[in-house]
């Protein structure tokens, strides 16, 4: 199935007067409009725009891992997005995993704390944003196809083998372990 | 980032003379595009967004080969059925390559068409005949570690950064596409080229051509492959040596057909047809790997900081032809090699 396609190829093609473009986000289960240059990414829009600053800003150049979101429920470098293209989509951040009341913890966010799977806590949402697409994706069971299919996320810190027995343990209460 | 137009392509035909005014860009996954956007490497007037084009499709093809659609992600081709059961050197080669999360947005189409990782072209402060044609080339006589040792120029020692290009060779895919003129296809032997004196054009693709499918022939090699990628870390890096191997053997063992296709040595998957047919009708054994790898890597040539890929090319030319042949092909998750 295509979820990319939401909107009509030619809805929001147009630009207003001052060259920007309308475009609309499902951002976190909630409707966000917004109008963008077409020369700002995703991760810029997310963090200076609709101040949801849990997305950090690593590298910028798609290197790093800090800036994954997941875009139409799968993981993606949000700074190698341009916001104008991906009008239309629905995007989940790292303050989007929580319950509704601001209290329920993701079980990603309570096994990356169990675990003690950070330490300076700055690749950490896009560690568990990653690891929340990892997990729907299905295809990591042991810890080695852990450690390989998040290899798209650097911890400066170090901190891979316990953030490899944060997901683990997430996986096997999930099932998913093998 | 310079100031750009931006435009939505309706469907392939409209993409295509969207592309006719020079300066424009195709927008597909942004996996590369937006990064040398950033880095004011690429500057178009002209963005033209094609990822709503009803190209993603992965479906059966006359003759028992297996159509690619162009803007079909590369996690969602590695990972399709058919894929892994039918063409496993691709799967393998895709999950070899980038990060889960550029594999999710990478297309295949931006995949055939994303540009050198060579640091000189990145930087914009460096002479570049590939940016700025007749400017020069800092590479040579700088860091080479990632640079060509076959069929460079003095123009140009970039390399093609793709994995799955190399197995795409490796496969005789073709590539479908789209241009002003209608509909034509490229055989994958000559769609991308070498630098010679004009390294600015990275493959034979017209003004205004748009990929529409990446198609795989009948021969699928699903039994006897491997993919064998090294590089200076384990995962999530540029290969320094890659090398995609496939044979048919016949009921007594013996090769009846071989491919094998080098990745990270050149400005294109390097292929050498007389290596191949040395092969043939031939047992597996380490003496006719060991000839097949001397002739793949006749006239290599290194730059100083890449004398060591024509060793490590040698050697990883003839252990991915043993897996091939043992039918024992590489992990791309347990990456130690036997």
């Amino acid at each position: 199935m295509d979820t990319r396609v939401q909107t009509p190829p030619t809805a929001a093609a147009a630009s207003h007067a001052d060259g920007t473009f309308p475009i609309t986000l499902q951002l976190n289960g909630t409707s966000h409009e917004a109008n963008v240059t077409p020369w700002v990414t995703l991760l810029d829009l997310l963090r200076e725009e609709a101040h949801l600053t849990g997305t950090k800003k690593g590298c910028d150049h798609g290197q790093c891992g800090a800036c994954t979101v997941l875009l139409d429920g799968k993981r993606v470098n949000s700074c190698l997005q341009l916001a104008v293209a991906v009008d239309g989509c629905s995007v989940q951040t790292i303050e989007g995993l929580a319950g509704d009341d601001g209290q329920t913890l993701d079980p990603l966010q309570q096994a990356f704390m169990d675990h003690d799977a950070f330490q300076c806590g700055y690749c950490t949402p896009g560690q568990i944003c990653s690891a929340r697409g990892l997990i729907a994706e299905g295809r990591a069971h042991t810890r080695d196809e852990v450690r390989e299919l998040m290899s798209g996320n650097i911890c400066r810190c170090g901190a891979y083998t316990n953030i490899t027995d944060a997901v683990m343990s997430v996986l096997e209460k999930e099932g998913a372990a093998r | 980032m310079n100031r750009f137009d931006y435009a939505r392509a309706t469907d392939a035909g409209d993409a295509v003379s969207l592309a006719s005014t020079p300066g424009t860009r195709f927008l597909a996954g942004g996996t590369n595009l937006v990064d040398l956007l950033k880095e004011n490497v690429e500057r178009p007037g002209k963005v033209i967004d094609i990822r709503r084009l009803p190209l993603d499709a992965i479906a059966d093809i006359d003759g028992g080969g297996l159509r690619l659609g162009a803007l079909a992600t590369n996690a969602d081709t590695a990972w399709h059925p058919e894929v892994e059961a039918r063409y496993p050197l691709l799967s393998s080669a895709i999950l070899a390559g980038a990060s889960p999360q550029l594999r999710n947005a990478a297309t295949n189409g931006g995949n055939l068409n994303q540009r050198t990782r060579c640091y000189y072209f990145y930087d914009t402060a460096a002479a570049c005949n590939k940016r700025q044609p007749g400017a020069g080339c800092a590479a040579i006589g700088g860091q080479t570690r990632i640079h060509a040792i076959l069929g460079s120029s003095e123009s140009c020692i970039a390399t093609h950064p793709s994995d799955m290009c190399v197995a795409l060779a490796a496969l005789d895919a073709q590539v479908r596409v789209q241009g002003p003129s209608g509909e034509r296809t490229i055989a994958f032997a000559d769609y991308h080229r070498l630098p010679g004196d004009d390294p600015s054009r990275d493959n034979h693709l017209a003004d205004g051509e748009l990929v529409l499918s990446i198609d795989l022939p009948a021969e699928d090699f699903s039994t006897h492959y491997s993919y064998l990628k090294l590089r200076d870390r384990l995962s999530y890096a540029f290969a320094l040596v890659s090398v995609a191997a496939a044979l048919r053997l016949d009921a007594d063992g013996r090769i009846e057909s071989g491919r094998v296709a080098l990745g990270g040595v050149a400005h294109k998957p390097w292929r050498l047809p007389e290596a191949e047919t040395l092969m043939e009708g031939r047992e597996p054994s380490q003496e006719l790997f060991l000839d097949v790898a001397q002739r793949l890597l006749l006239g290599a040539q290194g730059r100083g900081g890449n004398d060591f890929k024509i060793e490590l090319a040698r050697r990883a030319i003839v252990r991915a032809l043993r897996q091939a042949a043992a039918g024992t092909p590489q992990s791309q998750t347990d990456k130690r090699v036997a």
